[in-house]
């Protein structure tokens, strides 16, 4: 099926995420959406799968103009689209997420259905197993439901956003050779990335979107430089590692081991060293999330001990570890970062340890947050309530937050969702902390963010914890097969115990 | 104490029970879908007030129920469209109409105080009614109480075996999910929301014209009873057997109540009659115990095979409510 | 200019609510065949037709701008505290107590009433406090820790009417043995009003304003009530704050409930805490949480409370149709905050 986008716009707010879009997709290809973050990618593809609703501007399918309201409608013209975060129902078993939403009689055939479901499923080399909850899949397996579950109800246009992000090297090859198989057999696949490697890898043809304008398309062979050009507008540089002697410890994990059904992490046995950058690989879902809550007290250990500067804090609670000197970062920055409804000023005036009376001295808070604001370049006011700050700002007040003197800090996917820009600054701000003597624990979907910034690298997989690699030593397709499970039998991990999952 | 006795008190219990049963399927339906009807409390007692005056006017215990129905059904309205349309919170309109279906029920009701309405008789069922023991138990009660049975296998098998319960369950666990697959949440949403408040609604007129029959305004004795519906609702785990299961222990604690009355007097009656209340809700803390964070400190020191004993055993009796519950839903 | 027009519009949505609210009443008048002015009529009259009712309505205010002060506390702080019914009422409990104890004693009465009242306060903080237990460290939604406590405070009430503290010979719904008058908070010459009620409830006002409004405590009660995640991780220690939080208020309730004992009651009666918990509740929705408005819309509660007794005297109408109407203005003014929402876009 082709399909035409005519002048599209949309705006949130203030924000113009598409503006004027004309697009003509040819079916029976790959076509590629490339665009950093924020770029306006998913918008149109939820545009286009009816989730939202376009201000001005018309779809075309194969040159007839049609409304598509809902995502009931897009599947009824044959279009499914596969989000960025699944959306589908942990709780529930595959199979019921597989027929939810499918027209049929009032009571469920469930045996018929799985007998479909498991031919389908051979199709594509995909072994989900029906019974199996949702919550106890992987990113990657969670996404082959969807695709399944997509062709059954008869796509025949599939849109992918962002689909590689926190699945294995392992999972990527597999659903690249299926969208390959799909493309043959004449269905329109919409591939959207921000990752350069993986649309000149799998695409026919590639439109480039920065700040919600189309910039243009291009066809293999792909220039990558160009492409570079094209998403950012200019060329970008990044920072590079340093290593510098880092012996003094700062952090020790002694035989860790953290549950939580249905993995066990461990047992993890781990010095961090003062100033170092270790990254935490893994796919969504391995337990490097609960490992690093486990080490700042936000989940309490079965076993071993965990000691910051020589001081023993097993079981102890998130604020004796913030005493301490350790900080975390969680990756939902409204949820757990800052507080919506609070002004950047509230939140100086909270996070003050000295300075209290009982009364605000309202001045001197008002200051404060000046200078912050100028020193770590936040777009805001004093006054601007923290959930109206764009991303990287928010991002940016979280990191003016931090205390002056910390010796630890851990973060989650810290620069998930900023524009490139961000990320680097974030990633300047926090090797500033280094050189000051903090180390810093991380967690990152991206195995490039981790090769870049990491000394060292620990690999996760279900449960699994191997021993440090150090990063440059660390090739991005080894990393890639760690995290899928491969390879972990030739490593030199006489230091690793195997924990049951 | 006699077997006919504890007989007698059994078949007591599923008769008591069946209001608070219907009323908490209700309230389950209404919540599964993602929407707290916290007005139960008000609502069971201006339907059984309407439903009274209803059947009052009209002799007509259906009409009775009906008009007990329609109340409850434009109470949920309202909640369903403050929170669904208007996304304010469902706790605080819940709580105002709480407050003042209460007093409006108290108002309404004050000249039809102490009338006369026809009562709802048992309808023993025949044949069944005459075996031993259990025909006294199930079969010889009135017409809502069998319904009342069948509506714990019917919303069981509803929730969990069709393909509605299946989108029901869908949208107050992951309304976009569901949403995506082309369910349309806000309007399933009032549905269930509308559909449950008219159960609730049935409710108040099954005391009035059965299991409590008067109606006296302020000594009816319905205040409290949608608290504990609400509280049975979370202690069942939005499953209807477990409802059923609440409700049955909630009547018999009153019934147990009754008896303990005239054995410890030394004990003022009124306080007997308020117990079940507090050890209703005292019953949520020990399904909700699991989850806190020093029951999880004391068992992460526990051997292991200790630990993942008495996990197994939380889990089960655990209650995890649907994860959008309470939650506007906004397609962006 | 923008902001004067966003008040204007604001302004008008308030209205329109209180407008719908009065249609509603009327309409539910003139379904029953009564005359809604001659209703209207009586509730002003009930309230300012004379210096009785006048200061009536001020006994009934003092009360409900000390639970709506506390409520203020915990709404800031997230939470739903319904148990303050049961707290108004051990407030009372532990007062009638302690006036008990010292009633034969050569104490001076002035001391005990002030023993009393301090005592009443720790009571109705001890109910908060339990009710504060049961959320943080017990995972039981406030709300039903909260009515699981009414309840228990309702039976503990009325078992020691009947029981422990029954009057000599019958005991009764009337309550317990009054005290003597000596034993009174001084009130005004021939009407029930105390001043020191009213000083109280003034002195409320100021201490919850200045708390919310410039305090380290108050913006961290504030903070862990939009985002007790956020607030954890940056450093509060929520569960402390909101057991703080929670035993604050049941402080200002237990003072209502023991002001109820020693200025209005002069003992224990059944339906000590009048309703007040819940109508302060309405209340603090009302205001939407600001505390400035607090006296004037309290004062219109109690005034509706008070005029709602002549009801049933001169138009054989239940009294709880102030109920209703206070009801119904909460319900329509919030209804149409949505509206307004709804239509201009949330800011």
């Amino acid at each position: 099926m082709n399909i035409g986008f005519n002048q599209i716009n949309k705006y949130f707010g203030d924000v113009h995420a598409n503006d004027d879009i004309t697009l003509f997709i040819q079916g029976g290809l790959i076509y590629g959406i490339l665009g950093e973050n924020g770029a306006g990618k998913s918008t149109l593809m939820k545009i286009l799968s009816g989730f939202i609703q376009p201000d001005s501007g018309e779809i075309l399918l194969d040159g007839k103009a049609v409304s598509i309201e809902t995502p009931a409608d897009a599947i009824k013209y044959g279009i499914g689209m596969l989000h960025q975060d699944p959306l589908d129902f942990p709780p529930m078993q595959v199979i019921e997420n597989f027929i939810l939403g499918q027209e049929g009689s009032l009571l469920l055939s469930y045996k018929e259905t799985i007998k479909e479901f498991e031919e389908l499923q051979k199709q594509f080399g995909f072994s989900l197993d029906p019974k199996a909850y949702v919550d106890s899949l992987t990113v990657g397996e969670r996404q082959q439901l969807e695709i399944l579950r997509l062709l059954w109800l008869g796509a025949r246009v599939l849109i992918l956003d962002e689909p590689t992000t926190g699945i294995s090297a392992q999972q990527k090859a597999k659903l690249f050779a299926a969208l390959k198989f799909l493309a043959n057999e004449g269905k329109t696949i919409i591939f959207v990335s921000h990752k350069l490697e993986d649309v000149e890898d799998l695409c026919d043809k590639v439109a480039i979107l920065r700040k919600g304008k189309l910039v243009g398309d291009v066809e293999p062979p792909y220039d990558t430089d160009h492409l570079v050009e094209m998403m950012f507008g200019k060329q970008i540089k990044v920072g590079t590692p340093e290593t510098a002697a880092k012996v003094q410890i700062s952090f020790k994990l002694n035989d860790y081991i953290v549950e939580k059904h249905p993995l066990r992490i461990g047992p993890v046995d781990f010095e961090l060293r003062k100033g170092e950058v270790v990254g935490l690989a893994g796919m969504e879902g391995s337990g490097q999330d609960l490992l690093l809550r486990a080490c700042v007290g936000l989940l309490r250990p079965v076993a071993g001990r965990v000691i910051v500067n020589d001081m023993d804090l097993t079981n102890k609670t998130y604020l004796e570890f913030m005493k301490n000197g350790v900080c975390y970062l969680p990756a939902s920055r409204l949820e757990e970062g800052l507080v919506p409804g609070l002004t950047l000023t509230e939140h100086f005036t909270i996070t003050e340890d000295r300075k209290k009376k009982l009364f605000i001295d309202k001045e001197y808070f008002q200051k404060k947050t000046k200078n912050k604001i100028d020193e770590y370049r936040i777009i805001g006011q004093p006054e601007t309530l923290v959930e109206s700050l764009s991303g990287g700002n928010q991002q940016r007040a979280t990191l003016a937050l931090l205390k002056e003197s910390l010796s630890v800090i851990l973060l989650e996917h810290p620069t998930r969702g900023l524009d490139m820009e961000s990320a680097i600054y974030m990633w300047e701000k926090l090797k500033e902390r280094c050189r000051q003597g903090a180390s810093i624990f991380f967690i990152s979907a991206d195995l490039d963010e981790i090769l870049q910034y990491s000394d060292r690298i620990l690999v996760f997989f279900s449960g699994q914890v191997s021993s440090p690699l150090d990063a440059s030593k660390t090739s991005l397709e080894q990393l890639g097969q760690l995290i899928g499970g491969k390879g972990w039998d030739g490593m030199d991990n006489t230091k690793v115990k195997y924990g049951k999952s | 104490m006699s077997g006919e006795i504890i007989l007698l008190g059994l078949a007591g219990i599923i008769e008591a029970g069946a209001p608070i049963i219907i009323a908490a399927i209700g309230e389950t339906l209404s919540e599964r879908a993602g929407v707290i009807n916290l007005s139960l409390n008000g609502l069971i007692i201006l339907s059984g007030m309407m439903g009274f005056w209803a059947a009052l006017e009209t002799n007509s215990i259906v009409l009775g129920f009906l008009a007990g129905m329609l109340v409850g059904a434009i109470v949920a309205a309202i909640v369903a469209f403050s929170s669904i349309t208007l996304k304010q919170s469902q706790v605080a309109v819940g709580f105002i109409l709480a407050i003042t279906c209460t007093d409006l029920a108290y108002f309404l009701g004050n000249p039809i105080m102490g009338s006369q309405a026809p009562i709802m008789y048992a309808t023993p069922i025949p044949l069944l009614s005459g075996i031993p023991i259990i025909g006294p138990l199930f079969f010889k009660h009135s017409i809502m109480t069998y319904i009342s049975i069948i509506m714990i296998f019917i919303s069981w098998f509803w929730i969990s075996k069709t393909r509605p319960g299946l989108i029901l369950r869908g949208i107050g666990e992951q309304p976009a999910a569901a949403f995506v697959r082309g369910a349309n949440v806000k309007g399933l949403r009032y549905f269930y929301t509308i559909l449950g408040g008219a159960l609730v609604g049935l409710a108040g007129p099954l005391y009035t014209l059965s299991v409590k029959a008067g109606w006296k305004g302020t000594i009816t004795g319905l205040d409290g009873i949608g608290w504990i519906v609400l509280a049975i609702t979370i202690f069942g785990g939005w499953n209807p057997i477990r409802v059923a299961f609440g409700a049955y222990l909630f009547a018999f604690l009153q019934w147990l109540g009754l008896i303990l009355q005239s054995t410890l007097t030394f004990i003022p009656s009124q306080v007997l009659q308020v117990a079940p209340f507090p050890l209703m809700i005292l019953a949520l803390l020990f399904v909700n115990l699991g989850d806190t964070e020093w029951v999880e400190r004391i068992l992460a020191t526990l051997p292991d095979k200790l630990r993942i004993k008495i996990l197994k055993i939380i889990r089960a009796t655990q209650s995890r409510p649907p994860a959008a519950l309470g939650t506007p839903f906004e397609r962006e | 200019m923008e902001k004067v027009k966003q008040r204007g519009l604001s302004i008008l949505f308030q209205v329109g609510g209180i407008v719908l609210a009065l249609l509603f009443i009327t309409l539910i008048l003139v379904m029953i065949d009564t005359n809604p002015l001659d209703v209207f009529r009586l509730i002003w009259i009930g309230a300012t037709g004379s210096m009785t009712r006048m200061t009536n309505v001020l006994v009934v205010w003092a009360p409900l701008v000390l639970v709506t002060c506390g409520l203020l506390i915990t709404f800031t702080t997230g939470l739903w505290n319904i148990g303050i019914e049961g707290q108004i009422t051990l407030g009372a409990i532990f007062t009638t107590g302690t006036m008990r104890l010292f009633l034969d004693t050569a104490v001076s009465p002035a001391i005990v009433i002030i023993l009393s009242i301090l005592i009443g306060m720790v009571g109705g903080a001890i109910w908060a406090a339990l009710s504060g237990i049961l959320k943080t460290y017990g995972g039981v939604n406030e709300i039903f820790g909260g009515l699981g406590l009414n309840f228990i405070a309702t039976a503990l009430n009325i078992g020691l009417i009947f029981g422990a503290w029954s009057r000599p010979g019958i005991a009764s719904m009337s309550g317990t043995e009054p005290f003597p008058e000596d034993y009174w908070l001084p009130s005004l010459p021939s009407f029930n009003l105390s001043w020191y009620s009213i000083v109280l409830a003034v002195i409320s006002l100021i201490v919850i304003f200045f708390l919310l409004q410039g305090t380290h405590l108050g913006l961290r009660l504030k903070a862990i009530g939009k985002g007790i995640k956020s607030a954890y991780r940056l450093g509060i220690p929520t569960r402390k704050y909101m057991m703080l939080s929670f035993i604050i208020c049941g402080l200002f309730a237990g003072l209502a409930g023991a002001l109820q004992v020693v200025a209005v009651y002069h003992r224990l009666i059944p339906s000590i805490s009048s309703g007040y918990g819940y109508t302060g509740l309405m209340i603090a929705m009302l205001i939407n949480y600001q505390a400035l408005w607090v006296a004037p819309i309290a004062l219109f509660f109690a005034a509706l409370n008070i005029s709602g007794i002549q009801l049933p005297i001169v138009l054989k109408l239940d009294s709880s149709l102030t109920g209703v109407l206070q009801g119904s203005l909460v319900l329509f003014v919030l209804l149409m905050q949505g509206v307004k929402e709804q239509v201009l876009g949330k800011k």
